[in-house]
């Protein structure tokens, strides 16, 4: 029981949707903490609107909202639950700026609700400005000198008072334009004096710049009685000036004599005290390279992506612990869960060596500036365990999982060395392997470190690998070089690519010479003491002390880093497979490489390899543990890629068989399958050439879906609408040949149904069917999806149904399975088809109250569904609906097209369920974040062929009082339908236009559809981005304007805020 | 690059890269602290012993006198998994091998640091030795059937007599092998310190008057020192003592409590400590291979304050009859965390009679 008296109910929040900067660490952090409570025997109320979450499970707490996390919501859930307690300090800084305004309105007060861990006072001294500047200096501890300022001779006092080098950050400019570091007086001048130009408000922010010291992690625990440990140290490779979240890190700190790193601990520890924190904290520190000087960069009094990190780089649950001080224990009350034996009040020491590396979205952001600073543009990381730098970092690229085995871009080859020269001086998610590149060239570590300020040290790392490729090209290779060369964490297609050989040659060669693996475990204590955690990581040592079982075991491969369109649901659907495989009494082995995530923490699985997900890597696990098979149906597409390969090498897939899925991936086989099925599907054709093209365009008709066919996930797809969107697409968007053919098809504008069904290899259950409020050409995922569905007719559902079940029994589907529809004129077409588990699984999971993964899991083990106790065909549908609705994250991205299209551009989502349709939407839009305007005025600029829709959307919103804005032909185009227009400028019309009228807050939302492509100059991009730095709302499609109008219109007709936990919905259904 | 190999007394071996001159012949410990491979390399409690780095790279920051805890490194040998050979801090002044090469420590690089620590934790501490990989078995046998070393401590103290510092308190330091950083602590609190060798006779130490006696830590066994601690006897209840790590050891003893050889000792910086009288938790540095047993203590006026919170362990007594207490572990850390100023503030309260 806790050591606190009069707790019993506690709520936790949770961090809401992934966006870049708050991913799948707060649902590892939230997990963790609800199991803590609950194994306290506490009532766990948990809030969270993510549903791709293990934490919104059912099981997870006693009762699950899955509703908006604001102010509003949270009260009526406090009003209705009644708990005595708040957990704030895992749900990011979401659930802690939630806690404060609840605080600060009364909410707490009123409802007598005790707050656990960290209390208020100490929240607000690590996040107000003045306040934490204020407790620094109480207690000496150094942060840089900064000042407002409004004049340039402000700032030129400034300078002289603190010297130089000075940041200078215009106030109020995203991603601080304008902004510069001054190294003289001359330069302060210059940029101050643009700088009160750029800023709205005219003040700059000065600062110390530190930019090129070390930055420094702590990760600090303090329980109530002032106990205080630190769990680890980290250290950024690249140093201050790249936020951490883009910043490649490594634990514990390397370059730091033991002076520096206990003048950094003792800091770190006396000002987590100082602030009061209780529970887990982080601490950045900027070290100086050349002196003990140092600078408290920032404090964030909550459990973070950092403690994430630190936790699973030591074994030590840094959220587990922070929970069960939270209910009142002291470290030393709490067992150390890796030991068994000693207690959490310890430091952790490590014997390997972890890297971090972050995975960016510019793949499909091409047009992105990938340029690193202080705004995290990362959407995942990686993490990587060996025993050296070298081999570290090796790995954690081989896990990145962007197309690369090895420290080595093939495009920078054909720069020149000139220009390698100039890309060093660039920092972006590159700059690593420039740096390699450069040292290839011959450019010296010291003209690297002069222009990049990295340290030496981690130079020199890279520098190695340089010389064992330049070893493997030069020397024959011997059983010694070849174990050096593995030792240093080459790959063997690394290796055999410098030595003229096969992957698989390399390998058998040095299997041939007992060149092995051997796997260590994560022990939080470098095997000082014996310990319980099955947590390993590979590496080419002598020992291994992996003890193998002779149980039946089953691998089940993870989805790696977070990134767009793989997110944290498949994390969900790996975790739940290993559930179910436990249920029927297998070992359970995961192979994953992603920190932030519930799989990788130690206690989900029977044993878990902490490894990048590579033929090669999980060929050695395999090797290894010898199990029956390994399960790829649930880890996204990274699972999938591996399943031929594997399949290849004689590894048994279990479920759906390589087969399965190549005949559902390959277009030919797929529409032979579609043919004998007698299904239909939009018309097409595969092409090698622009003329190919342009000969099939005209077959099929004008819209067309063009997309290259060796990718998946919608990259490089496109609608488009005459011959010369084609030419241009062809030329620029892909380089189509016979090796890489480009698909045409007709795009069929219609209504976009999505299909999970889970089937037994005999029959089919399908818990669901889902309705997409955007038409068929936005990505699923990042379309609106409703369930059920809304205007689906009863023929169509069961065309639905039959469709389904005869690709589902076409493909042999053993397991998971994913189909997309279009319903046009009461016809069904089948668009995708994927044998695996999708996005929208999570989601469906939680609405039928199906738990799809176990179900799924079980049949591809070989039970079937009515032995499970499932009825095959399609579950009943509720009373109630669901919304999923995607989220966003545009803020963090300039120079991004903001216009939904067949490229997913969504990197989270979050759900809402209502007994009526438009308070679920309502909901869903509100969480999503989408900042619903009450009143002002809504500017509806759009193409051509969408203006007969905008005029009932355009009165719609006039009825309710808006005043609806519009340029040129929309404007003219809706006077003329009698809609009452306010018109506006141009922005090519020069000043003021509807430009100045977002930045003057005159426009509360924007519906907007000019353009298609992606041409930055365009208007219609010029006003989506203004949008974004305004967080104003932009629809770029009119099902979502149109839907939202009519929601908008239910609510102000009666606005009812209604909570409802899913144990209550489950039940409703099950009545 | 020359072949090397460390075998234990139970026929394991373990093969690497070897450097240095001499074979080395001693107790094979290993310490897990991942930062302060330099002021471990000079701490004289090592003497004598081969030292296994469970961090696997060592060298990183190179080397700086400053970091010096003793007057050279008393290791036999040293273990490592990978020594750095292009170190980086404003600090280096040297790279770890050359440091080693000066300090004529036999180095085996590159061999598997866990797996020898796993070996010592289930077995315990072994006798090893470090040799070219062509040794003959005979060679190695004969090696590792060396006698046992007892005279660590005479190894390591001071010839001389020396002071040290300016301040009010006259303290008489006894150095078993006294790590830098404790008389830098001493100082840091205001005293004037004369430094005695391990032998001097305890009349001779009073002659000086000092305010106060610290015992320091030191190498080996503390009951292969009875005379030290027939000294030790005499000193006691004279003046204000604070003991540290061996200099525990030896009070506890001269009070007729008993001490033991531990499996593996504790030997690292990250080594939590409960001072059960505040029940605040430390975490402290330590390195000690012999404890003091609990059960001796009954009946000797011996309380203690502070025991290891992963086995329990002493790490520190007080004594009711007159003003004396020690501690196993390391306030004054070099390598390892601070946060044990209070110790020697009491000390220095204990002088001045507060």
């Amino acid at each position: 029981m806790p050591k606190l008296s009069n707790i019993k109910k506690v709520l936790v929040i949770g961090s809401g949707p992934i966006i870049i900067g708050q991913a799948a660490e707060f649902d590892y952090a939230g997990t963790q903490a609800c199991r803590a409570l609950k194994e306290e025997g506490l009532e766990v109320v948990l809030v969270n609107s993510n549903p791709a979450t293990i934490m919104t499970d059912v099981h997870i707490a006693d009762r699950v909202y899955v509703e908006p996390i604001s102010i509003e919501f949270l009260e009526n859930i406090i009003k209705r639950e009644r708990p005595d307690s708040l957990l704030a300090t895992l749900g990011g800084q979401v659930g802690l700026n939630m806690a404060m305004a609840l605080e600060e309105k009364g909410i707490l007060n009123e409802y007598k609700v005790r707050l656990l861990g960290t209390q208020i006072s100490a929240i607000k001294r690590g996040e107000d400005r003045e306040l934490f500047k204020e407790t620094m200096e109480k207690i000496h501890q150094p942060i840089p000198e900064s000042t407002i300022v409004e004049t340039v001779m402000a700032a030129c006092a400034f300078g002289r008072q603190i010297g130089y080098p000075l940041i200078v950050r215009p106030a109020y400019t995203l991603g601080g334009t304008g902004g510069g570091i001054a190294d003289n007086e001359d330069e302060l001048v210059d940029i101050v004096q643009k700088g009160l130009g750029y800023s709205p408000i005219g003040q700059c922010l000065i600062e110390r710049s530190i930019a090129g010291w070390k930055e420094i992690e702590y990760e600090v625990i303090r329980d109530a009685a002032d106990n205080c440990i630190t769990v680890c140290s980290m250290e950024n490779l690249d140093p201050v000036g790249v936020h951490t979240g883009d910043s490649i890190v490594v634990a514990p700190a390397q370059t730091l004599s033991d002076r520096e790193v206990q003048l950094l601990r003792q800091a770190s520890i006396d000002i987590v005290r100082e602030l009061g924190v209780v529970g887990g904290c982080n601490v950045q520190l900027a070290l100086d390279p050349y002196s003990e000087n140092y600078y408290v960069i920032e404090v964030n009094p909550r459990v973070s992506r950092s403690s994430a990190l630190a936790s699973k780089a030591t074994g030590y649950p840094i959220a587990k612990v922070t929970s069960k001080i939270a209910v009142g224990y002291n470290l030393d009350e709490i067992e150390n869960a890796v030991t068994k034996k000693t207690k959490a009040c310890f430091e952790p020491t490590l014997d390997y060596i972890v890297l971090k590396f972050p995975r960016w979205p510019f793949d499909k952001f091409v047009t992105a500036d990938r340029t690193l600073g202080t705004q995290m543009k990362a959407t995942g990381e990686v993490m990587a365990i060996e025993r050296s730098m070298e081999a570290s970092m090796l790995k954690a690229v081989r896990s990145l999982e962007i197309g690369l085995t090895h420290l080595e871009m093939p495009e920078l080859k054909a720069l020149s060395d000139e220009e390698i020269h100039d890309r060093i001086k660039l920092i972006d998610d590159e700059r690593c392997f420039v740096i390699a590149e450069a040292m290839r060239r011959g450019i010296t570590i010291d003209e690297i470190h002069s222009i990049t300020k990295i340290d030496k040290w981690f130079l020199s790392k890279i520098q190695n690998i340089v010389k064992m490729e330049r070893a493997l090209e030069t020397h024959e290779l011997t059983a010694s070089l070849l174990r050096k060369a593995k030792k240093m964490g080459f790959a063997d297609s690394v290796i055999g690519a410098r030595v003229g050989k096969s992957e698989f040659a390399i390998r058998d060669l040095r299997k041939s010479w007992g060149i092995i693996p051997t796997y260590k475990m994560v022990d939080t204590c470098a095997a000082e003491f014996e310990a319980a955690t099955p947590y390993y990581y590979s590496c080419y040592e002598t020992e291994d002390e992996v003890e193998v079982t002779d149980k039946k075991k089953v691998v089940v491969l993870g989805s790696g880093p977070i990134r767009i369109g793989q997110g944290v649901e498949f994390d969900y659907c790996s975790v739940h497979c290993v559930w179910a495989l436990k249920e029927l009494g297998y070992e359970t082995i995961i192979i994953n490489n992603n920190p932030e995530t519930v799989s990788t923490d130690f206690d989900i699985s029977d044993k878990l390899y902490f490894e990048p997900l590579t033929v090669e890597d999980v060929l050695n696990v395999i090797d290894k543990e010898k199990p029956e098979g390994v399960i790829v149906q649930f880890g996204g597409q990274t699972a999938i890629n591996l399943a031929g390969p594997l399949s290849k090498a004689g590894v048994q897939v279990l479920g759906s068989s390589v087969d399965s899925i190549d005949r559902a991936e390959d277009r030919e086989r797929f529409d032979e399958l579609l043919t004998s099925c007698n299904i239909p599907r939009p018309q097409g054709h595969t092409v090698f050439d622009t003329e190919g093209a342009l000969a099939a365009a005209h077959d099929v008709g004008y819209p067309t879906m063009v997309r290259p066919s060796y990718v998946l996930g919608g990259r490089a797809m496109e609608i488009v609408y005459n011959d010369e969107e084609l030419k241009h697409y062809m030329s620029s968007a892909v380089k189509a040949s016979h090796e890489h053919p480009v698909l045409v098809d007709h795009y069929l504008q219609g209504t976009e149904v999505e299909v999970d069904a889970i089937c037994d290899g005999k029959e089919v259950l399908i818990p669901g069917i889902m309705q997409h409020v955007e038409r068929a050409g936005v990505h699923s995922g990042d379309s609106i999806a409703v369930y059920p569905p809304r205007t689906l007719s009863e023929a169509v559902i069961k065309t639905i149904i039959n469709y389904t079940n005869k690709m589902a029994l076409g493909l042999e589907v053993k397991g998971m399975i994913n189909i997309q529809y279009i319903v046009r004129d009461e016809h069904v077409y089948v668009i995708e088809v994927n044998p695996r588990s999708s996005r929208t699984v999570p989601f469906l999971s939680k609405v039928t109250s199906v738990p799809m993964v176990n179900v799924a899991t079980k049949c591809a083990m070989g039970k079937s569904i009515r032995e499970q106790g499932f009825k095959p065909g399609l579950r009943l549908f509720p009373d109630y609906y669901a919304v999923k609705a995607p989220v966003f994250s545009f803020n963090k991205m300039s120079n991004v097209d903001i216009t939904l299209g067949p490229e997913m551009k969504s990197t989270g989502e979050v759900m809402a369920c209502d007994y009526q349709f438009s308070r679920a939407l309502y909901k869903a839009c509100l969480a999503s974040g989408i900042n619903v305007p009450h009143e002002g005025s809504i500017l509806i600029t759009v193409a051509d062929m969408d203006k007969p829709e905008a005029i009932e959307i355009a009165k719609g919103f006039e009825d309710l009082g808006y005043i609806v804005t519009a340029t040129g032909g929309t404007a003219q185009y809706l006077q003329e339908q009698g809609v009452n227009v306010n018109v506006a400028t141009k922005v090519s019309e020069g000043h003021p236009n509807i430009l100045d009228d977002i930045k003057a807050g005159r426009i509360s939302m924007v519906i907007n559809t000019t353009n298609h492509g992606r041409d930055a100059e365009r208007d219609g991009f010029k006003i989506r981005r203004s949008t974004v730095e305004h967080a104003i709302p932009c629809l770029t499609s009119m099902d979502t304007a149109r839907e939202l109008q009519r929601v908008m219109s239910a609510m102000r007709r009666r606005r009812v805020v209604s909570v409802v936990a899913l144990q209550d919905l489950s039940l409703s259904w099950e009545d | 690059m020359r072949k090397g190999k460390l075998v234990l007394k139970d026929g394991s071996v373990y093969e690497g890269t070897l450097y240095g001159k001499r074979n080395a012949v001693g107790e094979v410990v290993f310490t897990t602290g991942m930062s302060g491979y330099q002021e471990t390399l000079t701490d004289p409690s090592f003497c004598g012993q081969i030292v296994v780095m469970t961090y696997p790279l060592v060298g990183n920051y190179g080397c700086s006198p400053l970091f010096n805890q003793g007057r050279k490194c008393f290791f036999q040998g040293y273990v490592i998994g990978d020594l750095c050979d292009c170190p980086s801090n404003w600090r280096n002044e040297q790279s770890l091998e050359a440091f080693l090469e000066q300090q004529d420590i036999p180095t085996l690089v590159g061999v598997d640091t866990r797996a020898i620590t796993r070996k010592l934790r289930n077995y315990g501490v072994l006798q090893g030795v470090i040799v070219p990989a062509e040794m003959p078995q005979d060679e190695v046998e004969a090696l590792l059937a060396t006698p046992d070393v007892h005279d660590q401590v005479q190894q390591v103290t001071t010839k001389e007599v020396y002071s040290m510092g300016e301040g009010k308190l006259n303290v008489a330091v006894m150095d078993y092998g006294i790590k830098q950083n404790i008389l830098n602590y001493l100082v840091s609190f205001g005293c004037h310190l004369t430094v005695f060798p391990a032998d001097t006779s305890a009349e001779e130490v009073l002659r000086y008057n000092p305010d106060g006696i610290f015992l320091s830590n030191g190498p080996g066994d503390p009951k292969d020192l009875p005379e030290v601690i027939e000294n030790v006897k005499k000193m006691i209840g004279r003046r204000p003592i604070f003991g540290i790590c061996l200099g525990h050891q030896l009070m506890a003893l001269a009070n007729g409590a008993d001490t033991y050889k531990m499996k593996f000792g504790h030997r690292g910086i990250n080594q939590p400590v409960k001072d059960l009288r505040s029940g605040r938790i430390y975490i402290s540095s330590q390195n000690h291979g012999y404890a003091v047993d609990e059960k001796s203590l009954e009946g000797k006026g011996i309380t203690v304050t502070h025991i290891s919170m992963n086995d329990g362990t002493i790490e520190g007594v007080e004594y009711a009859n007159h003003p004396t207490f020690t501690v196993q572990y390391h306030p004054e850390a070099c390598p390892g965390p601070g946060g044990h100023e209070y110790l020697f503030k009491h000390f220095i309260d204990m002088m001045e009679g507060r």
